[in-house]
């Protein structure tokens, strides 16, 4: 099963090797990891996919508590809860200007930052899957660069992770 | 007054009543043993090797109630601590190391003698710190000392790089410590406890499995308790020894690979498991599909939740510091005015012993020819009144130890369980020794793990501490020799011990004592007359059968059930 796993933690150089070693050393897979400070500067949220058995899935909650420096962890998977990731894509502007290409783009709600020489620089926010999704139908033929930042998450209405 | 950061971390140490620090100088702790020159409240152990210094440490917290503190510098320094380290950090000890790192400007340049201490250490510390600001230096070692030993304990790392050492700060040694984000369990859930008690009155064939938990939190004697008043059998792992007086009549022994008959039956075909302090382990289970193919409730204590369900279903989690756990248990259980159906037990008790009748208690067969590496374990039991802190290296000798030498007290078989460390043994008597100055110590050895600290015989030598050691010299890396025979062939793979030294001279060039015992009928004397000599190192080197196998033996990837006796083969 895919989980998404939202943390807390001491926003401290070196936090994020012990997250990221814990997952290679217990041999847990990691889908995406992403990290950022919070509104309170002390802290870092960080948003991990990863999949795994019920039983695996408990020993990650588990073993991600058990580090000293993280603070709270939910498994958002377990509720209601939103999932968005940014990808920006690069395309050729020639690729960009066919009516096919505009349709596709506007049905997944992408936003041309850029135009310049011969690329057209799109950006997309939308789950991963959704995401996943867009490249499959414009085909890796048309794309000349790609970026996604990984997946962020947040519960649902009053479901919130917060010290 | 302004201090240094050395003189900060020496007075944290004081301030933390460290009476030993095992280590080690070099370059990047110059300050450090600068400000440790100048004071005489914290004694320095000088060891041979940073390996030892931690083993060393390691041996002096888990023969008391005490952190272990080890001091070395960058680089090798770190890195040969790094084994000690992952020693303790696999048998939950808690523990202080002190690392010099290279001037916070150099670091990063590649510098002379320079390590990502933090980085190597990080899957084998409890937590660790690099220290930054001079300003930091008594905070984190307040909450090092903290962390090692709250909650479940460990190894904990204060890397400080050497310019940090010699900055200069006021010196507040904080009263309370305040992490946020850890905040270790106390209590159990009392909702859990009292299920737990159900389960475990209408139990028609219970177990209780103690682990080396149950001798970290200082709970023997509620375990000891709740034994007696439950009329249960116990077993305690090789981390329990101890747990649970092994002369005691409920005391089925140790269980899983080399355990006994009995309690490895016992646990496989239990109907209510309650697990202590203990994690599943494999040694301690063997093969988890075979174990989980008899059903049966399983009710789990332990302070770290992640130990809980890891390798097996657990029906009843209770997460706690056990000693404030079983007392809650023992006063659930007593406000219950229950006790378990004596007749249902009689009826467990009366297949309990049939299972040891089968096994045969543990038994080997003597001779008068050659000595047998478990008549000098049973020797040592009783020439030491089974009062003595026996230390341990790793293979057939601890294995040996660890059935033949019955532990009624904890804390007193230092051994490295978990992740197995040869060389072990005798620096962690060191540790044991001092904070035990008038105990009897002894280092249960082999000729090949002694071969891997033996360089502190030195120490031993310039401290004065009268430790035995019984090297059980049977020419092979025993164990490996064992796995060769059953499982590769008779393919005796480099485990054959050539040119091995004269361990009476080494002794005596050392300047200890040594003797080699080479007839069965020498062993007791020898024993005898060792533990004798109060003040001495005595090193006895004992030629034993090299053919000699440990039994019972449940071989690795099978089940309990599946256990083999001496004479199945």
């Amino acid at each position: 099963m895919r989980h998404i796993i939202s943390l807390l933690m001491e926003n401290e150089a070196g936090a994020l090797s012990r997250v990221a070693g814990l997952f290679s050393a217990r041999g847990y897979n990691i889908e995406s990891l992403a990290v950022a400070p919070t509104e309170d500067p002390t802290l870092s949220r960080m948003t991990i996919v990863t999949r795994g058995s019920d039983a695996i899935i408990e020993q990650i909650n588990k073993q991600l508590n058990k580090l000293i420096d993280v603070a709270a962890v939910m498994d958002l998977s377990e509720g209601k809860h939103f999932e968005r990731e940014l990808m920006l894509v690069k395309v050729s502007a020639e690729a960009a200007t066919r009516e096919e290409f505009k349709r596709v783009m506007n049905d997944f709600q992408g936003r041309v930052l850029d135009v310049a020489g011969g690329a057209c620089t799109i950006e997309f926010t939308d789950t991963c899957a959704r995401l996943d999704e867009f490249l499959q139908v414009i085909g890796r033929d048309q794309i000349l660069e790609t970026v996604r930042t990984g997946a962020s998450g947040i519960g649902c209405g009053e479901r919130i992770l917060k010290l | 007054m302004e201090l240094t950061g050395a003189e900060i971390a020496i007075r944290c140490l004081q301030e933390e009543e460290v009476e030993y620090v095992f280590g080690y100088p070099g370059g990047a702790v110059l300050y450090i043993y600068d400000a440790l020159f100048q004071q005489e409240t914290v004694k320095h152990i000088l060891v041979r090797h940073e390996q030892a210094a931690v083993h060393a440490a390691d041996g002096y917290a888990r023969s008391s109630e005490k952190v272990g503190v080890a001091l070395v510098t960058s680089g090798p320094g770190i890195t040969n601590a790094v084994t000690g380290i992952a020693t303790a950090y696999m048998d939950s000890i808690p523990m202080v190391i002190i690392s010099g790192q290279v001037p916070s400007f150099a670091i990063g340049e590649d510098a002379f003698q320079e390590v990502d201490a933090v980085g190597i250490t990080r899957p084998c510390v409890k937590h660790n710190f690099l220290v930054k600001d001079v300003k930091d230096i008594a905070t984190t070692i307040k909450e090092a000392f903290y962390l090692a030993k709250s909650g479940r304990p460990g190894p904990v790392l204060v890397d400080i790089p050497k310019d940090i050492s010699n900055h200069k700060t006021e010196f507040v040694y904080p009263d309370t410590v305040n992490i946020r984000s850890y905040n270790p369990v106390g209590k159990g859930d009392s909702a859990e406890i009292k299920r737990a008690v159900q389960m475990l009155l209408e139990a028609k064939r219970p177990m209780v499995y103690a682990g080396g938990g149950v001798v970290l939190s200082g709970a023997a004697a509620q375990l000891t308790e709740l034994v007696r008043l439950l009329e249960f059998p116990c077993t305690n792992t090789l981390m329990g020894l101890g747990g649970y007086p092994a002369t005691d009549k409920q005391f089925v022994g140790m269980p899983g690979m080399h355990g006994t008959y009995e309690a490895c039956m016992a646990m496989q075909h239990c109907d209510v498991l309650i697990a202590i302090g203990a994690r599943f382990d494999d040694r301690v289970i063997g093969n988890v599909e075979h174990f989980a193919q008899v059903p049966r409730k399983i009710i789990h204590l332990d302070i770290d939740p992640s130990s809980i369900a890891k390798r097996v279903k657990v029906d009843v989690p209770i997460v706690g510091e056990l000693k404030l756990v079983l007392n809650q248990l023992l006063a659930e259980l007593r406000n219950s005015m229950q006790r378990p159906d004596a007749a249902v037990l009689a009826e467990w008790w009366k297949q309990i012993d049939e299972w040891r009748v089968k096994g045969g208690g543990l038994s080997y067969k003597n001779s008068t020819e050659i000595i047998k590496p478990q008549f000098v374990i049973e020797k040592l039991y009783e020439i030491t009144g089974g009062d003595a802190f026996v230390t341990s290296d790793v293979g057939q000798h601890q294995m040996w130890a660890a059935q033949y030498y019955k532990f009624d007290k904890p804390r007193r078989w230092i051994n490295s369980g978990g992740l197995g460390t040869m060389g072990f043994g005798l620096p962690a008597a060191m540790g044991v020794q001092l904070i035990n100055p008038d105990a009897t110590v002894a280092c249960v050895t082999g000729e090949g793990s002694i071969q891997m600290n033996i360089q502190e015989l030195s120490t031993c030598k310039q401290f004065h501490l009268p430790i035995k050691v019984l090297s059980l010299n049977n020419r092979y890396l025993g164990m490996v020799r064992q796995w060769q025979q059953f499982f590769h062939g008779n393919r005796y793979s480099e485990s054959y011990m050539d040119a091995l030294p004269d361990f009476v001279k080494l002794a005596e060039a050392y300047g200890h004592i040594g003797v080699r015992v080479e007839k069965p009928s020498d062993v007791e004397p020898a024993i005898k007359e060792a533990f004798a000599r109060k003040n001495d190192l005595v090193f006895m080197d004992f030629k034993t059968d090299p053919t000699e196998n440990v039994f019972p033996m449940v071989p690795g990837g099978k089940g309990l059930s599946e256990v083999i006796l001496a004479e199945d083969l």
